[in-house]
């Protein structure tokens, strides 16, 4: 790893977004089994650095991809937090106006441009925007989240495929966490070479598997800044791990499927504790203090919203 | 070539000329593109020398090929990457040269297209044109004679076009593009060399309005797409042996007109409906169903014809009993009217399609 020695005010602007994302869905979690949250959610925790350190790199007028275990991505590239949480409680102040739920996050102001629960859709949709981002040729580009699940089906390869023949702006972010709802790697791919896959489209393809923040976020800026200057498509695969289960607020390493002693040296180098241990307590503090007041507010707001309006079942089926 | 309906659909005084359906097609994109740059046309073909059998010909040389190109063959992909282009305000007219391709569409049409506007709460539009040619006959055979318009009428979030004349072809797909939604257009191949009076300036054939294409008052005959012209066909067999038929295009079929349909099968108190596609699920049972539904009258006879219920073969004698044709409409209208006479069937000779008369091949 070559990643000089982070400043502070970076390390606090990461670290704030981190918090946020943890402390979020932790609230989340807490919430859940009340029922007042009506919509199956994805959690990120510990995964979010993937998000944070991406997102980080990006411009308003970049648009991020993200999937149904999206709220991180959502959260970092600057999603409302409270428009989100009124979404997962149906709310008409929600993003989606409660049409979308936890799985359909969106803000088109923010370069947040949607979720899709059926697994592997948003590539292509994805590389569809950046296909208009060159038309434009303003220089913004579109990172694509996806998960390891998702390089398995169809439209992962014909979306690579087109993207690398367009010279698309777009970077590819696989989230490899390993599982795909209960099911390991080892039962869905005969190799674990993805990169080496991706690379014979001719996009520069990388796997960074040492769960650093900092070395993630400097791989992003360098594929970024190459695709701004016309550079064509990018992919990094990034190994991270899910602390919870596929769909729900609980830790599910009693189920059998996965033990628990994969989750240890990742809770170990977990990104948000590695964070908080490089700022000043004083300063942590201040973020986190902040943070919880933020994410309070923003279930307050969902709490007391209305839901809404049983006429209003019919909009926005056209246009 | 003559056509059965050479006048305008809207009447004499829409100072056109006489236009060929694919060149119909083909004015309305050039039209459209000069109008708005975010207008552009991709799909596997549109820009090689045969350019989708013409519709698409010239466009290239004007628009350059940043805006009229191939693809990969990757029809699941392309259809994702039109509808982000869409939502990210570019106005995308995705081409395959059969119907039958679609299918490999339908996830992304179905679960995204159809969604992304109620899902994210009215945030994104999806102005996403979808062309498609239904490729009957000469031996088409069962993967590229298709019509699978009801597949998509089901969808709520579609729109479903199946223009009859070149008239329509025209102005439905300048309304196509035009349109914030997703929208299916079903094109015939056997159309395509059929001519009508299309007026030279852009026009729209809007979404959701039918039109009587001859009045009649003894039966209400609803064509879809080329049966239009078969039905025209058969109401002039009828004719002759005293029966009078209203014969309606939908055109839109979804949204449907459902109230134009109805109030003539109120009137005549008959309603058959000729498609072509499958009668079972099909375009023929929303529009009987809604009508029964909308006039509450039990006492309107109803009927369907369409495809045989069986795969479409190449063999040129099962390929003709595949089909309805104006024969197979005018003998069902005449056993709805007169249960008590005995079966009648035209002359096999004036019942043929109206394009296999005219259409060789190979294409």
């Amino acid at each position: 790893m070559h990643v000089k020695e982070p400043a502070n005010d970076l390390v606090a602007r990461l670290y704030r977004q981190l918090r946020l994302i943890r402390t979020l869905e932790e609230e989340v979690a807490r919430v859940y089994p009340t029922d007042r949250i009506k919509s199956p959610v994805h959690l990120s925790i510990g995964q979010e650095f993937v998000s944070v350190a991406v997102c980080d790199v990006l411009r308003p007028d970049d648009h991020v991809s993200i999937t149904y275990r999206g709220h991180a991505a959502y959260i970092a590239k600057g999603g409302d937090l409270d428009a989100m949480v009124a979404e997962m409680y149906g709310k008409a102040a929600g993003c989606a106006g409660g049409r979308g739920g936890s799985m359909h996050l969106v803000d088109m102001a923010a370069g947040v441009i949607g979720a899709s629960a059926v697994v592997g859709t948003s590539i292509p949709v994805a590389t569809g925007f950046a296909l208009a981002a060159r038309r434009r040729a303003g220089g913004s580009v579109v990172v694509c989240f996806l998960g390891d699940g998702a390089t398995e089906e169809g439209c992962f390869a014909e979306s690579l495929n087109f993207a690398a023949l367009h010279r698309l702006p777009i970077l590819f972010v696989c989230e490899n966490n390993g599982y795909a709802i209960h099911e390991p790697l080892a039962k869905r791919w005969a190799t674990d070479r993805l990169v080496e896959r991706v690379a014979t489209y001719g996009i520069p393809a990388q796997r960074i598997d040492s769960g650093d923040l900092f070395e993630l976020r400097e791989r992003a800026a360098e594929a970024v800044a190459a695709m701004r200057d016309g550079g064509g498509p990018a992919f990094l695969e990034v190994t991270c791990y899910r602390w919870y289960e596929h769909v729900g607020p609980n830790r599910d390493y009693d189920q059998g499927y996965r033990p628990e002693s994969e989750l240890a040296p990742w809770a170990e180098t977990d990104q948000v504790a590695r964070l908080a241990a490089l700022l000043p307590a004083g300063e942590r503090e201040r973020i986190d203090a902040e943070v919880d007041r933020r994410v309070a507010a923003a279930f307050a707001f969902a709490e007391e919203s209305p839901f809404p309006d049983p006429e209003e079942l019919h909009d926005h089926v056209f246009a | 070539m003559s056509s059965p309906d050479r006048s305008s659909p809207d009447g004499a005084s829409s100072g056109g000329r006489l236009l060929r359906y694919v060149d119909a097609l083909c004015e309305a994109f050039a039209q459209e593109m000069r109008r708005d740059d975010s207008v552009f046309l991709f799909g596997l073909d549109v820009d090689d020398h045969k350019a989708i059998q013409g519709s698409t010909r010239g466009l290239l040389a004007e628009f350059g090929a940043e805006r009229v190109f191939t693809t990969p063959l990757s029809e699941d992909a392309m259809t994702g990457v039109a509808i982000g282009a869409a939502m990210a305000g570019m106005r995308p007219i995705h081409t395959h040269i059969r119907m039958d391709f679609l299918l490999l569409c339908m996830n992304q049409l179905v679960n995204i297209a159809a969604k992304a506007h109620y899902m994210y709460g009215g945030a994104v539009k999806v102005p996403l044109v979808v062309r498609s040619m239904i490729g009957k006959s000469w031996g088409q055979g069962a993967q590229h004679s298709q019509a699978l318009h009801s597949m998509f009428m089901h969808v709520p979030g579609l729109k479903v076009v199946a223009p009859s004349n070149a008239h329509d072809a025209k102005g439905c797909m300048i309304a196509a593009v035009r349109d914030d939604n997703p929208v299916i257009v079903m094109e015939h191949r056997l159309l395509y060399p059929t001519e009508a009076e299309v007026p030279e300036a852009p026009y729209e054939v809007k979404p959701g309005k039918a039109r009587i294409v001859a009045p009649g008052d003894d039966v209400t005959v609803v064509g879809i797409s080329n049966m239009v012209l078969e039905c025209l066909r058969a109401r002039e067999l009828l004719a002759e042996v005293g029966i009078s038929a209203e014969v309606i295009d939908p055109i839109w079929l979804s949204p449907l007109d459902i109230d134009t349909i109805a109030r003539s099968a109120a009137r005549t108190g008959r309603l058959l409906v000729a498609d072509n596609g499958w009668t079972a699920c099909g375009a023929g049972a929303e529009i009987v169903a809604q009508v029964l539904e909308r006039t509450g009258d039990a006492r309107i006879a109803v009927r369907r014809i369409g495809f045989e219920p069986t795969t479409c073969p190449p063999s040129p004698p099962l390929e003709a009993r595949f089909y309805p044709n104006p024969g197979t409409v005018a003998s069902t209208v005449h056993a709805m009217l007169r249960p008590a006479a005995a079966p009648w069937q035209p002359d096999p000779e004036r019942t043929r399609l109206a394009h296999q008369i005219q259409f060789r091949g190979p294409f």
